[in-house]
C-alpha cells in the first residue's frame, strides 16, 4: 500500500470505494509518520468531525506498543489510512468507530505488517451507517516470511440503520510464515427488532432505544482508551444526528 | 380501565384474534387461560403494539384513550406494562441504565421531572429486595446470563420500578420453580393489587393463581373468549381440561 502520485481511480484497490470527487480538491495527501522506538509505548486518538483525509505510517520497534483510537464522524468524506510495521514482539491496537448518514462516504484502510516474529495486532472497527451512507473497512494483515509467533486479529462489525446504507468490509490476511495465529470476524446487520420492541415496551421512544443499543456497540471500539468517556460522548452526539 | 371490543388481529396475514371482547376495571385481576395456539400471547403483543401484529378490527380503550393509536412507548407512558414470556437479552446495556432511561422517558412524557440517580437507585434496590433478586444483578446487561427464574423476577422488578396502571403478564409463571413462583406471585400482589390498578394474567396453569387470586377467569380459544367465570373456573379447567370446558 503506497501512495500513488496521481489521483487514484477505482482500479486502485485501496481506493475502490472512496469518494474520489471529494478527494480531488485535497489531493495529494501528506503522509504523517509515527515512530515508536524499541520498548516504548505510545497512544494516539484521531477524531474527524469535519471532513478529513488522513494517511499515517507507523513503525513500531522491538517490543514497542501502540494503541490508536479513531472516531470517524466526518460530515463529508472522512478517510483514515494507516500502515503499520511491527518489529519483533511489538503490539498494535486499533479501535475505530465510524458514523455516517446522508450520502457520505467514510472509510478506514489499514495494512499491518508483522515483519518479525512474535508481534501482535488487534483491530476493532464498529460502523453505524444511516441514510444512503457508505462505510468501508479495508484491512490487510501481512505476516512476513519468518515472522513466526505472529498473532493478528480483526473484528469488524457494521450496523445499517436504513435500507439505503452500505457497508463494505474486506478483511484480508497474507501469511508467509508458519506457526502464526490470525483471525478475522466480520458482520453486517441491523438492530435487533425484538430488542427494540422490548425497550419500547418499557417507555423508550424509538431514537432513545436505538441510541441505547448502539451505545454499547460503539463502546466496543473505545474499550481501554485513555479518553474512553470523552470519545463515547462525542460518538453519541454524532449518533443523535443519525437517528 | 381497559375495554377491548370485538378485537381482531392477524400475524403474518393469519387471523389469530377473531372478535375478542373484554372489560377490565380498576382494582380487578383477570386471568386468561387457554390451550396452545389460542391467541393468548398474540393478545398481549397486540395490546403492547408489537410490530407485525396487525389489528384488523375492533377497538381498545385504555383509561379513556384509543390504545391502538399509540406507539408502543406511548402505551408504556400511558401506564401499560407488558411482562414478556421470553424477556429479551440486550448485550452491553446495563439493567440500571435501561430502567432509569425508561422510567425517565415515561416521566417526561407525562410532564414529570426526571428521577435523580440516587432516588432511582434507592427505588431499584427496594424493588429488587421485594422480588428477592440480588440488587447487583441490576448492574449486569439486560437479561444476559440470567436464569429463566431470574429473568421473570427481573420482569417483576421492572414492573415495580415503572409502577404501571395495568400489567399484562404473559406466562410469568413459565420457567419458574416453586419458590420463585411464590416470590413472583407475592410480588404481583404487592405491586399491583390496588384499587387504582389492574392486572391481566395470561397463563396455562392454575398454579400462579394460587398466589395471585383472580377476580375473573376467561377461557380463550380460537381467538375469542368462549367462557368467563370466577376463580373457580380455573380449578374446573385444571380438573376437566380445556376441551371439555371450552366446548
Amino acid at each position: 500500500m503506497t501512495m500513488p502520485a496521481a489521483l487514484p481511480t477505482r482500479h486502485d484497490e485501496e481506493w475502490r470505494y472512496a469518494d474520489l470527487g471529494a478527494l480531488a480538491p485535497v489531493w495529494p495527501i501528506a503522509t504523517e509518520t509515527i515512530v515508536v522506538v524499541a520498548g516504548d509505548t505510545a497512544a494516539r486518538t484521531l477524531v474527524i468531525d469535519g471532513a478529513g483525509v488522513h494517511d499515517i505510517a507507523i513503525t513500531l520497534g522491538a517490543g514497542a506498543r501502540m494503541t490508536f483510537h479513531v472516531l470517524n464522524a466526518a460530515r463529508g468524506y472522512g478517510r483514515v489510512a494507516i500502515r503499520v510495521t511491527l518489529a519483533r514482539g511489538a503490539h498494535f491496537h486499533l479501535g475505530a468507530a465510524q458514523l455516517a448518514g446522508g450520502d457520505q462516504t467514510v472509510e478506514i484502510v489499514t495494512e499491518v505488517v508483522h515483519a518479525e516474529p512474535d508481534a501482535t495486532s488487534r483491530q476493532v472497527v464498529r460502523q453505524v451507517l444511516a441514510g444512503k451512507a457508505t462505510g468501508n473497512y479495508l484491512g490487510r494483515v501481512v505476516v512476513n516470511r519468518g515472522a513466526i509467533g505472529s498473532d493478528g486479529e480483526q473484528s469488524i462489525r457494521a450496523m445499517l440503520l436504513d435500507r439505503g446504507a452500505t457497508a463494505n468490509a474486506r478483511p484480508e490476511l497474507e501469511i508467509y510464515a508458519d506457526d502464526v495465529k490470525c483471525a478475522h470476524g466480520c458482520a453486517i446487520g441491523e438492530l435487533d427488532k425484538d430488542g427494540l420492541f422490548y425497550l419500547a415496551s418499557r417507555g423508550l421512544p424509538p431514537a432513545a432505544a436505538k441510541a441505547l443499543m448502539l451505545q454499547a456497540f460503539l463502546a466496543e471500539a473505545f474499550a481501554g482508551a485513555d479518553d474512553e468517556e470523552a470519545l463515547t460522548t462525542v460518538a453519541l452526539s454524532a449518533l443523535e444526528t443519525l437517528l | 380501565m381497559l375495554e377491548i371490543t370485538n378485537l381482531s388481529a392477524t400475524v403474518a396475514n393469519k387471523p389469530i384474534l377473531k372478535g375478542l371482547s373484554l372489560t377490565i376495571n380498576a382494582g380487578e385481576i383477570h386471568a386468561i387461560m387457554g390451550p396452545n395456539g389460542a391467541g393468548k400471547s398474540t393478545l398481549g403483543y397486540t395490546l403492547g403494539g408489537r410490530p407485525g401484529y396487525d389489528v384488523t378490527g375492533g377497538s381498545v380503550m385504555f383509561d379513556g384513550q384509543d390504545l391502538l393509536a399509540l406507539a408502543p412507548h406511548e402505551r408504556a407512558a400511558a401506564g401499560l406494562f407488558l411482562g414478556f414470556q421470553y424477556p429479551v437479552e440486550i448485550p452491553g446495556v446495563s439493567m440500571v441504565q435501561f430502567l432509569r432511561e425508561s422510567l425517565n422517558a415515561q416521566r417526561k412524557a407525562r410532564g414529570q421531572e426526571p428521577l435523580s440517580g440516587g432516588a432511582f437507585l434507592k427505588l431499584a434496590r427496594e424493588q429488587a429486595t421485594l422480588l428477592k433478586l440480588d440488587a447487583d444483578m441490576l448492574k449486569r446487561p439486560v437479561n444476559v446470563g440470567f436464569s429463566g427464574g431470574e429473568k421473570k423476577r427481573a420482569e417483576m422488578v421492572q414492573m415495580g420500578i415503572l409502577d404501571p396502571k395495568l400489567a399484562i403478564l404473559d406466562e410469568t409463571d413459565s420457567g419458574l420453580d416453586i419458590d420463585a413462583l411464590k416470590v413472583c406471585g407475592e410480588g404481583i400482589n404487592a405491586i399491583m393489587r390496588r384499587p387504582d390498578k389492574a392486572v391481566l394474567l395470561i397463563t396455562h396453569y392454575q398454579r400462579l393463581l394460587d398466589y395471585v387470586k383472580p377476580d375473573f377467569v376467561h377461557v380463550l380459544a380460537g381467538g375469542r373468549i368462549v367462557r368467563s367465570g370466577g376463580a373457580d373456573l380455573a380449578l374446573e379447567l385444571e380438573e376437566k381440561g380445556y376441551e371439555a370446558v371450552a366446548a
